[in-house]
């Protein structure tokens, strides 16, 4: 079987567990939901004002709600012990990897469509800049996230409360993505400036890191 | 470790102290700043102190992944050098950062502010406080391994941190940072900066060197616990 073919194979795997169960899908959708709900009434923003902060609160729900599906994602292929047979397969441990990350970027994704029209509706936004933008930006900050969660929820997945440890290891990590996302989202909504450096900034992330992850995964998989 | 005491100890005491004297007595008061200015002889030093460790942390975790396959007990010690990094880096890092603030407050008036060079030091302490963090939360053999690749993500990710931090503020250029006081220094307060720049080089080795030993005697206590459960199971077999 060829990398491809392995990685569409798990990728399957993932979605249609996915599409049985909902459990990532309606909690993050909740989540994120209740997030841009309780923001708007911390800070009941005016129209302006939610131009502003609209991207930080976009990306930071995001966040959040991705770190509560990407907890689940592995602990599921620790059930029967799933994970010790994906060990001894012969398969490329990467390949395993990268079909997780495209399965949670779906997931995300998902998410983003249903969220985007809520968010529009809820903060009254209107994009100055170049709305289009926000096409490139959405996918590749939603990659930044889903690559390096991925990694450090299998990271996490062995040890003592998991679940606290993901968000504590993932967030300092980040920081730079998390800055690039909401600076580019904020130059787009309120146009004052231009997005083009930090757009280039998260792709060179995401390259580095996915490249770094695909690398080091075997390593951390095999970690006993 | 009770020669690495008798030895390194006098040493790094006697530089700090005549360090402590230049600094207090000797150097000459700052003109705009005054007394104030004398935390700079314990902050700078901390703070190159805390930018150091972290190459000394992230060498040893690469040069476990590399060899903990092929040579297992030179990867034990490699993992121990990396662990006593980590946490003398988040020791200096912390003196560096609360002196800072004590300046901040005097100096600017405030206790902080997201200027470049604080927010990616503080990132850097975020990094090795999740670094330790981890390191406390696995058990068993995988520790060693999953905190070396964390080792290598924090490594990565300090020059994009900083890259980004410094393109963020930037565009909001902040008013309160001058150029710093390192921007032209009185002859007469070289010896004091010099002297403490050396004296906490010299204590930040010494921890650095007794917890490396402190971990490689529990490393040993560990295999030899092992190796008895090991033995008596094969006992209670005969």
């Amino acid at each position: 079987m060829n990398y491809a073919r392995t990685v569409w194979a798990h990728l399957q795997k993932d979605l249609r567990l996915e599409w049985r169960s909902k459990d990532a899908l309606n909690g993050m959708l909740f989540f994120s939901l209740l997030v841009v709900v309780l923001f708007s009434f911390a800070f009941d923003p005016t129209m302006a004002v939610s131009r502003q902060i609209a991207g930080g609160i976009l990306w930071v729900a995001l966040l959040f709600a991705s770190v509560t599906a990407l907890n689940q994602t592995w602990t599921r292929e620790l059930r029967n012990r799933v994970l010790d047979a994906q060990r001894m397969a012969p398969s490329p441990a990467s390949a395993l990897f990268l079909s997780k990350v495209l399965a949670n970027f779906l997931f995300v994704t998902m998410i983003q469509v249903v969220l985007a029209p809520l968010f529009i509706i809820f903060y009254n936004l209107r994009a100055i800049g170049q709305g289009w933008l926000m096409l490139l930006v959405l996918p590749l900050g939603t990659l930044a996230l889903v690559v390096n969660g991925t990694f450090f929820a299998a990271l996490s997945l062995r040890t003592r409360n998991r679940e606290m440890l993901l968000p504590l290891i993932l967030f300092p990590v980040s920081v730079p993505a998390l800055l690039a996302m909401v600076q580019s989202t904020t130059a787009i909504l309120t146009g004052e400036s231009d997005p083009g450096l930090w757009i280039r900034m998260l792709s060179g992330y995401d390259i580095i890191f996915v490249t770094l992850c695909l690398l080091l995964f075997e390593t951390v998989l095999d970690a006993e | 470790m009770k020669r690495t005491l008798q030895v390194g100890l006098p040493i790094a005491l006697a530089i700090l102290a005549v360090g402590f004297y230049q600094a207090i007595f000797v150097a000459p008061t700052e003109a705009t700043m005054g007394e104030v200015q004398r935390i700079f002889y314990y902050h700078v030093p901390s703070a190159i102190m805390a930018l150091l460790f972290p190459y000394v942390n992230f060498a040893a975790s690469a040069a476990y992944l590399l060899i903990r396959r092929s040579n297992p007990l030179r990867a034990q010690a490699a993992d121990a050098l990396a662990l006593a990094a980590a946490e003398v880096t988040l020791v200096f890092a912390s003196i560096g950062l609360a002196t800072g603030m004590l300046w901040g407050r005097a100096a600017w008036g405030i206790w902080w502010t997201w200027d470049a060079r604080l927010t990616s030091f503080l990132m850097l302490w975020l990094l090795y406080v999740s670094y330790l963090l981890l390191r406390r939360f696995t058990a068993g053999g995988q520790t060693q391994t999953l905190a070396a690749v964390l080792s290598v993500f924090a490594a990565i990710d300090v020059p994009i941190v900083y890259m980004s931090i410094r393109w963020w503020r930037t565009q909001h250029p902040s008013p309160v940072f001058f150029g710093g006081p390192d921007t032209g220094i009185d002859p007469h307060m070289v010896p004091a900066f010099v002297l403490n720049v050396a004296g906490w080089f010299a204590w930040g080795v010494l921890l650095v060197t007794l917890r490396y030993q402190l971990q490689r005697k529990r490393q040993r206590a560990d295999q030899d616990a092992t190796l008895r459960a090991l033995e008596s199971t094969l006992q209670s077999v005969r």
